[in-house]
């Protein structure tokens, strides 16, 4: 399998504070790779700098050998990389329609083409058939500061998928979604990895999910990477446990 | 020499004059996220409320008191409890909005019920001028600038030596952890408005007699505050003095070296050239409560 | 919905025959303020993209209604036609307004606010000083109707029939704009900007675009302000007018489509009923203004908004309940 993703060496600090401290490694085409680790272990910092949303103080992004160290997020994401938030963010004014035509239009046609051209971008029926995939039809023409709180959460994974990514990265996914809407996201972003194609890097606090769901598993600990594996053998492993009950 | 000596005296007496009306924006500013739009005519109006005061038959002294009770009142009190409790929910830049409002507001009544012309006022510093260093400087200058220094001390004294002025500070650093610590926030926020109402009152006084009282003055005295508030830190007191002194030389010697038809327009490139390469301020530190 | 969408067409509908037919009964300054009206309304369309849409405040669109009077007189009274300055004017100000979008990239809110302050101040001094150009504080007298296509309208009512008309098309083509993928991208921008860029849309050029083409409206307005008022002097473009187009925005409903509309009216019209109030009709508006914004920081059309949204979601909630107790669990 060829890397997607290649992270060399990023450290990140704040002032005094190393949040990341020289993590490198590889995500695979196709595969769900999971990082788990404990609070405050610099798991968001790290996505930020993938992503753009951080300029890393060292170290190298490459999407497809191409080094993409700090460019800006807009630019990632139309050359196929998504994201979803640690926190929910939605456009509630927008109708859930909507916000699914917004996460795709910018990835088709020029600035002219969104102007003069059709409303909705040509974007209708994918946005229908992706509300349809996350089941949430009968909520198609509501706006979505009016949904509920798991309902949002499956309209903001469903907003990352809109633009046919190749690579997802999903900040806690999982947190706040109750046990039943969450076997549905699980099934859902597998059906899309199977399906589609498309790789994931998750971040999870909630193991039961990030063990069923990821293919591997890297384990940060005090911004370094402290294990990398197959979900069974991280489990397993001492110095993980350590991590998260020791000190 | 002579004359760079005496623009510096008179640009050092503005400058202290903004930086009393800088430092009761950047208070409310700190306490309680206002950005008071209507700064200037909070300085416009107590002179007002003092002119009414001796038409009413008042001596001068007493109704000098009395407008700054009414300023009190009206513009500490009334202002928060009236304009800024009930918009604070919708956020910064509603309450910013209604601030213009309130500054038309202000104008327009002046206009109304006081007059449309520009009201004499008497000074409070003798007339005349002094000889310093065999260069003769307007005693009023130095009488606006003695006075506006003592009222920056006395204030610098009662933040850092008063228990109430710690807690305000502390308020004004983070409202969420002085609540924890149990700290009055409510009283402490409502202090911070009383004590803007006190500086505008004695900007008021000092500045009346030189500029005369008019209803339409308050757009120029308030974007000066603006200017200096931003210039020196938004979020730092020491900030708004500092940015105040800066103004009033910068103003006053660019007016006399450079131009005087662009003389408005110097403060308004240093505000850009600040907000745009350290928007945190000259003296100020990263702005944390953006989020 | 369908039933508010069908009362808001036929209201719309409505105002536009009353607008047509308003002018045939209406003296000289009657229809002065009509035209007036149709003037402010242009430029606080245009500001209602940049802040209302884009969520970009601007306290410098007076100074862009400035920009574009001042063209329009300058070049008509040397004999260019109205139309070359309304190209001028369009393209001088849309760039300007591109330049003017470079610090909203860097701070935003009040910050924001201060810096476009600046900018209208510094505008103001230059329409004051710059005598060789702009005749300073004496003004541009004498400024022409235009002929248009041979027919002249310097009538009142002919240059009202333009003002309506230039209304009509700036509010068509700004309808599509808002309506056009673009729209959304500035509403994403407004709500959300981190998100926005998450999503592939380029912030960056799309808050440049909210200042040039905002600006751009509001010399618009000023191309058709100089030919009607006929006198173009830098008083009228102090930092007031920005502060009242920002009103007539935020009192009609920022982010609204009719919000401008409805705030000009109110900000124009509404003085000249209160004539018999005296001076007092600042005072009376300013304080209604504080109290509508306490009330709904969304403005008339915001409160119309939030009734429509609790009826529907109260409708939406009853078809929820019966399509849930007659199929079963809900998903």
């Amino acid at each position: 399998m060829t890397a997607v993703l290649q992270v060399a060496g990023i450290r990140k600090r704040f002032g005094g504070i190393t949040a990341v401290d020289g993590v490198s490694f590889e995500v695979r085409e196709g595969e769900i790779l999971g990082i788990i680790g404990p609070n405050g272990c610099g798991k968001s910092t790290l996505f930020n700098c993938i992503l753009g949303q951080l300029k890393p103080t060292e170290g190298e992004v490459r999407l497809d050998g191409r080094t993409v160290t700090g460019m800006r997020p807009c630019d990632l994401n139309r050359l196929g990389v998504s994201r979803t938030f640690q926190l929910l963010q939605v456009f509630p004014q927008l109708t859930v329609r909507e916000n699914l035509i917004l996460a795709g239009q910018e990835h088709v046609g020029s600035m002219a083409t969104r102007l003069f051209g059709p409303r909705d971008a040509g974007l209708r029926g994918a946005a229908d058939r992706m509300i349809g995939f996350f089941q949430l039809a009968h909520l198609a023409g509501e706006r979505a500061g009016g949904l509920s709180y798991g309902q949002q959460k499956l309209l903001d994974a469903a907003m990352a998928f809109m633009g046919g990514p190749r690579l997802v990265l999903l900040d806690e996914p999982a947190g706040g979604v109750n046990p039943t809407m969450l076997a549905s996201l699980k099934e859902r972003l597998q059906a899309i990895n199977r399906e589609q194609g498309a790789t994931f890097v998750v971040i999870e606090h909630n193991m039961e999910f990030v063990m069923s769901l990821c293919t591997r598993v890297i384990v940060l600990a005090e911004g370094r990477l402290l294990a990398e594996g197959a979900p069974a053998d991280i489990r397993a492993d001492p110095a993980v446990i350590d991590a998260y009950l020791g000190h | 020499m002579a004359n760079f000596l005496n623009q510096g005296v008179s640009g050092l007496a503005t400058g202290s004059f903004d930086a009393l009306v800088a430092l009761g924006f950047t208070l409310l500013w700190q306490t309680s996220q206002t950005v008071n739009f209507a700064q200037g005519e909070f300085v416009m109006l107590p002179a007002f409320f003092m002119l009414a005061a001796a038409h009413a038959g008042l001596p001068f002294p007493l109704a000098v008191l009395a407008g700054i009770a009414v300023t009190l009142l009206v513009l500490g009190l009334g202002f928060k409890r009236l304009l800024v409790n009930p918009m604070l929910r919708h956020g910064v830049l509603p309450l910013a909005i209604a601030t213009m409002a309130l500054s038309l507001f202000m104008r327009e009544s002046v206009k109304e019920f006081f007059s449309a012309e520009a009201q004499p006022f008497p000074s409070v510093a003798p007339e005349g001028a002094i000889d310093l260093f065999g260069v003769p400087v307007s005693l009023q200058s130095l009488g606006v600038l003695a006075l506006a220094v003592v009222a920056v001390v006395l204030l610098q004294l009662l933040l850092s030596r008063t228990s109430t002025g710690r807690q305000m500070q502390a308020v004004a650093q983070n409202p969420t952890v002085a609540r924890i610590l149990g700290i009055p926030v409510e009283r402490m926020v409502l202090y911070t408005f009383l004590i803007n109402a006190a500086l505008v009152s004695l900007a008021s006084l000092l500045i009346t007699p030189i500029y005369l009282a008019k209803f339409s003055s308050g757009e120029t005295l308030g974007l000066a505050a603006f200017i200096a508030a931003i210039v020196g830190g938004f979020n730092q007191v020491r900030g708004a003095i500092a940015g105040g002194f800066l103004l009033g030389v910068v103003d006053n010697l660019g007016a006399a070296y450079v131009s005087t038809q662009y003389r408005g327009a110097i403060p308004l490139f240093l505000l850009v050239a600040v907000i745009l390469l350290r928007p945190q301020g000259l003296l100020g530190r990263a702005e944390e409560r953006t989020v | 919905m369908t039933l508010s969408r069908t009362a808001t067409a036929a209201a719309v509908l409505a105002a536009c025959l009353l607008l047509v037919l308003l002018p045939l009964g209406l003296d000289r300054y009657g229809l002065y303020i009509l035209s007036m009206w149709a003037v402010m309304t242009i430029a606080a369309i245009g500001l209602n993209l940049t802040l209302g849409y884009a969520g970009q405040v601007s306290l410098a669109q007076g100074a862009f209604v400035g920009l574009g009077a001042y063209t329009a007189a300058i070049m008509t009274t040397a004999g260019w036609p109205l139309v070359l300055a309304l190209v001028v004017a369009v393209a001088l100000c849309f760039v300007v307004g591109w330049l003017l979008g470079y610090p909203a990239l860097r701070v935003q809110g009040h910050y924001l606010a201060f810096v476009t302050l600046a900018f209208s101040t510094l505008a103001y001094l230059v329409f004051r000083n710059e005598e060789w150009l702009t005749k300073g504080i004496y003004g541009i007298t004498d400024v022409p109707r235009p002929g248009l296509l041979g027919w002249s309208v310097a009538s009142p009512l002919a240059f009202y029939w333009v003002c309506l008309a230039s209304l009509a098309v700036v509010s068509a083509a700004v309808l599509w704009l808002v309506r056009s993928p673009w729209g959304r991208a500035f509403v994403a921008l407004r709500e959300n900007p981190m998100r926005a860029m998450s999503l592939g849309v380029d912030t960056r050029r799309y808050t440049l675009m909210a200042f040039a083409i905002g600006s751009a409206l509001g010399g618009i307005a000023g191309v058709l302000y100089a030919p009607l008022v006929e006198f173009v002097d830098p008083t009228p473009f102090t930092l007031g007018l920005s502060l009242n187009l920002l009103l007539m925005v935020i009192v009609g409903g920022a982010g609204f489509f009719l919000g401008p509309f409805l705030g000009a009216l109110i900000a124009v019209l509404l003085p000249e009923w209160l004539r018999f109030t005296g001076g007092l009709y600042l005072i009376l508006y300013t304080l209604l203004v504080m109290v509508l914004l306490a009330y709904s920081p969304q403005g008339l059309l915001g409160i119309l908004d939030r009734i429509v949204t609790r009826r529907n979601a109260r409708a939406a909630s009853a078809a929820r309940a019966a399509s849930a107790s007659s199929f079963g669990a809900a998903p």
